[in-house]
């Protein structure tokens, strides 16, 4: 649907001089953008560099401070989701909006119709659903409650929320953050249907090889303020890195190391789920000393009850977990974590830090007893700050200090708080658990490069993740996890990406193609 | 045995059904009440206060001449001005629901009776007005309007909240205010409407005790039934038929416990038989509200632009 103007398809989009400040903060400088029809936008940029904020702007979400924004040539009223909705622009936010009590249907339908009716059309809203279903190839239930649905199906839900509308601009916040490999393809796919139907996209991602594969246009933004707009196929990952980051990046290389004696065994380890197959099927697993472990594998096959398993949050239900050769009969978080086991947890909000508590508070979190941090059952305050202090500078956390509310920083900078905790204290086992999810490639090489400095140092490291590249980058020795069972450990240089996506789907047969010395029935 | 006789013969005769009509019928209201206020999200523990009020104001209404229906919209509007003022520093000032809810409670209390106080500051027995009737119908069915209206207010209710576009609004504000604002909605206008309307219908439970079951305004009558209600939510897991069963429920053991009372003759101490209703209802709560998905974002405030 391309506009009968001459010159190209029509602008649709138009952000003139936005600026928003939070506090002392300009996470929004001047910027300034055109959007057109059927264009795909990839908007980059580090970790709090301000590109939530400002499609939190363009949707009504905030008010920026100055600038205009104009949609389809007629000015948007700021502060208004309601008016963006109008104005045809869709958003998919970083963090899903969907009630999880609620239905499909009713998530996507609610505010749609007058609210002064006496009876909502139910039976219209569905047949428009799974008509647009169809069309996009978006499959949906629409009368499952979201809580039961997975984040694929989630994301499908929210997309399908700004067709409802009308969208004609779709705006996708990290979209591909939490989805799988296989997910992330499907979505590539639907927006090449939406964009060719007309619709513009802006999407956010960390992923280069994303940006490269679906974007027309890339747009950078650092530290507020855009710092380049290049037509996509103008340019390559490495000068964008160096746009986002404002200086090159280099993936860091592990060093060959040999390993050193085991720190973590488990032999037969079965962990019962309570219905059906077990979460963790008779697996056997060593990680050594200046060793790193990759487990790959997709989400849902066993990672988060080995996780869990490791950190001491369940026990196993028949099998054998030992750490640095000593059998751990009934182990608890606290007793894991003084036998030196570290952990950066997968979900840094719910799992890792506490929002609401200062980033002293939450650096001595595991602990507080210790008698560096109490004394007599009282805190020592300005220990523990001074402690915060060194970490903050040591693992460059940008933040205002030890005092701030820890929900304000960047994704980037709470993981680097998470990493500190973890590694300031020497551990002998370090679980890694989607260490870089979210993060930007300045960061993502920050924390393997730390991640690699605790090998070097003695460390022993389990990494469960789901980014293959990060897997083959830093692991010695990869195993694959399928229904709770792990493959042998396979050398990292006698695996491709594409046997572990084998491995992945379950076609174990081909292990003897990979390791012929040992034969394994899976 | 002579027990069970006691009881089958309480629960044959017509005069236990009607009383239990009657007596759910405040416990429906107030329910009702709260149930839609906490389903936007809102905890309102305004309800006892709020219930004094609908009482007070409606039996005065009454009192200076108005007829039972002016008294009983009267009674609603002085709820819902209430419901306003906790709507007003909850939602869009964000503080604290169980504070403000607490003061409400003592706001509408104390206001009632100085209210009363002022307007007859002498009387020493309470002047009574003429109340509504009992329609005539046969048994249990022969109830004052009110009742009618409790009962057919949750069917309404029920039918707003599950199938007319604003109830979905109500319910996604109460799930997830974020997404509803994502969606174009009012988060605010639509919360400070549930507390507003969920407000009235509390102090219509208010309004029954003095126009319907008694026809004067005692000091303490509304005697915690406001608490009552807010357990029987939880017990009916947001849902409005249940909180009609749970009301049910409840009459039942009270009015059960009244004739025990009067049938045992004084062998064992009465306090026995006021504790049952209360301890049968701990006891359901602790069977029925394990597994209740309760509303989401209730007691969170929403601040717009905040992460
Ligand atoms: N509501 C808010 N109040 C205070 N500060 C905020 C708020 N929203 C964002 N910020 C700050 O603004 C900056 C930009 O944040 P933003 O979320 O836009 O980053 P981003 O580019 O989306 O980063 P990421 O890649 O981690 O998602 C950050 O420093 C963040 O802490
Ligand atoms: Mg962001």
């Amino acid at each position: 649907m391309s506009s009968p103007v001459k010159g190209g398809p029509e602008v649709v989009l138009r952000l003139a001089g936005i600026s928003k400040r939070f506090g002392p903060l300009l996470a929004n400088d001047n910027i300034s953008l055109t959007l057109h029809a059927g264009e795909v936008l990839a908007l980059l940029g580090e970790n709090g560099a301000g590109k939530t904020t400002l499609m939190n702007i363009l949707f009504g979400h905030y008010v920026a401070d100055e600038g205009t924004i104009e949609a389809f040539g007629r000015p948007l009223p700021p502060g208004s989701p309601r008016a963006a909705l109008e104005a045809g622009i869709g958003m998919v936010h970083q963090h899903f909006t969907l009630a999880d009590n609620l239905s499909v249907l009713d998530n996507i339908a609610v505010g749609t119709e007058l609210l002064w009716r006496w009876r909502s059309d139910r039976g219209a809203a569905r047949r428009r659903l799974l008509d647009l279903s169809q069309r996009f190839g978006l499959e949906v239930r629409p009368d499952a409650p979201v809580g039961e649905l997975s984040v694929g199906e989630r994301q499908r839900a929210e997309i399908l929320k700004a067709l409802y509308r009308d969208a004609r601009i779709l705006i996708l916040d990290e979209p591909t953050a939490v989805l799988t490999p296989q997910e992330s393809a499907g979505l590539f796919e639907t927006l090449r249907r939406l964009t060719a139907d007309g619709l513009a996209v802006v999407f956010i991602s960390h992923k280069m090889n994303e940006v490269f594969a679906a974007s027309d246009t890339v747009a950078v933004l650092r530290a507020g303020k855009l710092v380049a707009t290049h037509a996509t196929a103008s340019t390559d990952r490495a000068k964008l890195a160096e746009l986002m980051v404002g200086r090159s990046v280099k993936p860091p290389a592990p060093a060959p190391l040999s390993p050193g004696e085991p720190v973590l065994e488990l032999a037969g380890v079965t962990v019962a789920s309570g219905h059906g197959r077990p979460l963790l099927d008779r697996v056997d697993l060593t990680v050594c000393r200046h060793q790193v472990v990759g487990i790959a594998g997709v989400s849902g096959n066993g990672q988060t009850a080995l996780a869990e398993l490791v950190s001491g949050l369940i026990r196993p239900d028949s099998g054998r977990l030992s750490l640095k050769g000593s059998v751990v009969e009934h182990g608890d978080p606290a007793d894991m974590v003084r036998r030196g086991v570290a952990r950066i947890p997968e979900d840094r909000h719910s799992a890792g830090l506490v929002g609401t508590m200062a980033v002293w508070e939450n650096l001595i979190a595991e602990r507080y007893r210790d008698s560096s941090f109490s004394r007599l059952g009282v805190l020592r305050r300005s220990a523990a700050r001074a402690y915060a202090r060194e970490v903050i500078e040591e693992f460059d956390v940008r933040c205002p200090g030890p005092d701030a509310r820890t929900q304000l920083l960047s994704g980037g900078n709470m993981q680097k708080l998470i990493l500190g905790r973890t590694l300031a204290h020497g551990p002998d086992l370090i679980l890694a658990s989607q260490p870089t999810r979210g993060l930007d490639i300045g960061a993502v090489s920050y924390v393997h490069s730390r991640l690699l400095d605790a090998r070097a140092a003695g460390a022993g490291i389990l990494l469960i993740s789901e980014d293959l590249d990060e897997i083959l980058a830093l692991a010695d020795c990869v195993t694959v996890a399928y229904h709770g069972r792990l493959t042998p450990l396979l050398p990292h240089d006698r695996v491709s990406v594409s046997q572990l996506g084998l491995l992945m789907a379950g076609h174990w047969d081909i292990l003897r193609d990979i390791l012929p010395e040992t034969v394994h029935a899976a | 045995m002579d027990f069970l006789s006691i009881i089958l013969d309480i629960l044959l005769s017509a005069a236990f059904w009607t009383a239990v009509l009657r007596i759910a019928t405040p416990y429906v209201l107030g329910t009702l009440g709260e149930l839609v206020c906490e389903r936007a999200g809102v905890l309102n523990l305004g309800i006892e206060g709020i219930m004094t009020l609908g009482a007070m104001a409606g039996w005065m209404a009454v009192y200076q001449g108005a007829d039972l229906w002016t008294g009983v919209l009267a009674a609603a509007a002085c709820g819902a001005l209430l419901g306003l003022l906790h709507a007003a520093l909850t939602v869009p000032l964000g503080l604290s629901q169980h504070v403000t809810g607490i003061g409400v409670t003592l706001l509408g209390t104390s206001l009632s009776y100085f209210v009363y106080r002022l307007v007859l500051p002498q009387a020493s027995t309470p002047p009574t007005v003429e109340p509504f009737q009992p329609l005539a119908l046969p048994g249990a069915l022969a109830q004052t309007p009110l009742t009618y209206l409790a009962f057919l207010l949750v069917a309404v209710v029920a039918y707003v909240l599950y199938r007319t576009p604003v109830g979905l609004a109500v319910r996604m504000v109460g799930e997830n205010p974020a997404a509803a604002e994502a969606q174009g909605l009012n988060v605010t206008a639509i919360r400070i409407g549930a507390v507003v309307a969920g407000s009235a219908l509390m102090a219509l439970a208010g309004a029954f005790l003095t126009l319907s079951a008694f026809n004067a305004f005692f000091f303490n009558m509304v005697n915690g039934r406001g608490w009552i209600c807010i357990a029987l939510v939880v017990f009916a897991s947001w849902r409005p038929g249940k909180a009609l069963l749970g009301a049910l429920l409840f009459a039942v053991f009270d009015a059960l416990q009244l004739r025990l009372q009067q049938a045992s003759g004084g062998v064992l101490p009465y306090q026995l038989f006021l504790m049952m209703p209360y301890l049968l209802s701990i006891l359901a709560l602790v069977l029925v509200a394990r597994r209740a998905s309760y509303p989401r974002a209730l007691m969170i405030p929403y601040r717009k632009g905040e992460r």
